[in-house]
């Protein structure tokens, strides 16, 4: 009997714990490599140091998590995220430099964002084209139409109250921080509060039941893929914000991978269905805490992705079912 | 059958016509297969192409390959197939070459390499390459800084894409002249990826694993774009960029002339965009008296300071 609540204990680590273990892990490591690691000191009137920069330069993909663990959630997955905030930051960018005031542009940006979610939405969800094959076409264009709004160059622009979207502060805490905690607050409460999250969950275990079951799968999927969208440009306006400058080719390169691995790392699993919010961002804040403390080790730069690939293979080997299985058969001997 | 008949005897005559008058007015005409337009300073490469082409009372038919060799192969054929009296070939990359150039030989057209070189056996496949040292480039810098701190400097180094054949060479460069000054010591060496976004980040982790600046003298950046994202990285950790820490970079672009114009950034060694103008001088000179041009053309690489950073500035800005 007693063999038979060990191995039940040990099926069911507490949610979030291999995360949270491998967080601090790496924030562990980062102390040993450089060991003023937790120093924090007050810059400017707000917070300075590297735990600080961990949870500022994590914010961009912990907020292109939000939306992802969404659309992941609907077994769905979206590729363009990267393509989106380089829309987004180039559109904000242009209109602020033309001297449109900044609602005007903050607006703008988020429209923008919106539309491309409903282009995404409606290839996935009326049209019913395979979302990673739907998301690509956004994804491979959708530079090219930063390109063409920033004609190719790094749009530069003067405006402090944009800029204190990426460098400005709130409560001493980093804009991006602060607004990365308010769209998680704000996502947790729409799908928590609601029985959106549910609807989403179900969509993502099995489209057809669900559909048989009253819900309205297409719409919900299609608001997926939008507030994905919106997330991605509220990412890009921060990383536009923080250089003073949209540059169509490089911002957001590459960080539809990071959102989907931190998304990953956060236990969403790739075939839909249960989904955590918080998890994803710690996901990212994982990769995050990787990327800073690489950068202060002073290792050299050609082992920077064998290093984050290792560290990441580790975490998602903790989770896998394979090894919690191994687990059990090594208590059930002891 | 006899209107179609008709349409393709006047489209015939008109192209007789047309070649006519181009070949009345002696008129060069020149392929330019471009990579693609990557970033700002390839954007500029092709503006001055068009005016330095225009210049000489050229004809430049531009092809965007966007970045894919196979787009800049099938140019150069359709480029062979058209006739032209020469090519101009910014390779994205540098081997694979070999084929399309054996066609322009038997074509007897000749080509011309811009702002990179590639790896052939045969050199005879094209007539010239006109590139910069990007080796020296990174001397320049290192000279520049040794010069101004009297050879004593604790530099950190934003390094360029891992891999990269500028980044490889700008570093080397770079640490020849370290290794001459013992006084001088790179102290951080980390990849900003030619960004923005990348240079603040690392310039950030430098600050705060170097006792918050104190022992950084300079901040040595591949490109103006990643010292610019360091200019800012600095002054958020409450120093002066240009004072507190001295910021040297590469490939002067218009916005790290402001930067300097406003005291931020020290030095910047030009990569000219201007590779066009002497492979098309190299070119008339070919085609008029047959004159073999050097197999390599090296193009200046020129050092600014502050003092010429608003001048330089708006002659610039137009172009990129």
């Amino acid at each position: 009997m007693s063999g038979m609540m060990q191995v039940s204990s040990a099926r069911t680590l507490p949610k979030g714990l291999p995360q949270l273990a491998a967080l601090l892990v790496v924030l562990l490591v980062n102390w040993l490599v450089f060991r003023d690691f937790f120093a924090v000191r007050l810059q400017d009137g707000r917070l300075f140091g590297s735990l600080i920069d961990v949870l500022n330069r994590g914010a961009p993909v912990a907020i292109l998590a939000l939306g992802m663990t969404l659309v992941i959630a609907t077994r769905g997955i979206d590729l363009s995220v990267g393509a989106v905030m380089a829309i987004a930051g180039a559109t904000a960018a242009t209109l602020t430099a033309q001297g449109y005031p900044l609602p005007a542009a903050l607006a703008a940006a988020a429209g923008v964002g919106l539309a491309c979610g409903l282009w995404n939405g409606i290839l996935v969800a009326i049209l019913e084209i395979q979302p990673f094959v739907a998301t690509l076409i956004l994804m491979v264009a959708g530079r090219g139409f930063a390109q063409l709004i920033a004609e190719g160059q790094i749009i530069t622009f003067v405006s402090e109250g944009f800029a204190a979207i990426g460098g400005g502060s709130f409560l001493m805490l980093p804009m991006p921080v602060v607004i990365a905690l308010a769209m998680l607050i704000v996502t947790h409460f729409v799908i928590r509060y609601t029985a959106l999250g549910l609807f989403i969950e179900a969509t993502g275990a099995n489209v057809r039941s669900s559909a048989y079951a009253g819900i309205g799968t297409k719409v919900v999927t299609i608001a997926v893929y939008m507030w994905c969208s919106l997330c991605a440009a509220i990412a890009g306006l921060i990383v536009t914000a923080d250089i003073r400058g949209a540059d169509a080719n490089n911002a957001g390169l590459w960080l539809e991978l990071d959102a989907i691995l931190a998304v990953v790392v956060g236990g969403t699993s790739l075939f839909g269905g249960r989904f955590s919010l918080g998890l994803s961002v710690v996901g990212a804040l994982i990769i995050q805490a990787m990327n800073t403390g690489i950068l202060l080790s002073g290792f050299p730069p050609e082992y920077n992705l064998i290093v984050k690939a290792i560290v990441v293979l580790a975490v998602l080997l903790a989770q896998t079912p394979v090894l919690s299985g191994l687990r059990f058969i090594w208590r059930a001997k002891a | 059958m006899k209107a179609r008949h008709l349409l393709t005897t006047i489209g015939m005559a008109a192209l007789m016509l047309s070649s006519g008058a181009a070949y009345a007015q002696n008129k060069m005409t020149v392929g330019f297969s471009q990579v693609g337009s990557e970033s700002g300073w390839r954007a500029a490469e092709t503006k001055v192409s068009k005016i330095e082409a225009e210049k000489r009372g050229i004809d430049l038919k531009i092809s965007d390959a966007q970045q894919k060799q196979e787009n800049q192969i099938r140019a150069v054929r359709s480029f062979i197939a058209q006739g032209v009296d020469a090519i101009l070939l910014a390779p994205v990359v540098a081997t694979g070459w070999d084929a399309v150039l054996k066609e322009a030989k038997e074509a007897k057209i000749p080509v011309v390499l811009l702002d990179r070189s590639i790896e052939t056996k045969d050199e005879s496949l094209y007539l010239t390459a006109v590139t910069s040292d990007t080796v020296y480039e990174g001397k320049v810098a290192g000279e520049w800084l040794a010069k101004e701190t009297g050879g004593k400097c604790n530099v950190v180094e934003l390094q360029g894409t891992v891999g990269s054949s500028p980044a490889i060479n700008r570093k080397k460069g770079f640490d020849q002249v370290v290794a001459a000054n013992p006084g001088m010591k790179i102290i951080r060496t980390q990849s900003g990826d030619f960004t923005r976004t990348k240079g603040k980040e690392v310039m950030e982790s430098f600050i705060k694993a170097e006792g918050g600046g104190k022992n950084i003298c300079a901040v040595y950046a591949h490109n103006d774009d990643m010292a610019i994202g360091a200019i800012q990285a600095i002054k958020e950790a409450g120093l002066k960029p240009g004072k507190d820490i001295k910021v040297v970079s590469i490939d002067a672009v218009p916005d790290i002339f402001k930067a300097m114009g406003d005291g931020e950034a020290n030095v910047t060694v030009e990569l000219t965009p201007n590779m066009a103008g002497p492979a098309l001088d190299a070119l008339t000179a070919y085609k008029k008296n047959g004159t073999m041009p050097k197999k390599w053309i090296q193009t200046e690489s020129k050092v600014y300071t502050p003092e010429t950073a608003k001048a330089e500035y708006e002659k610039r800005k137009e172009l990129y």
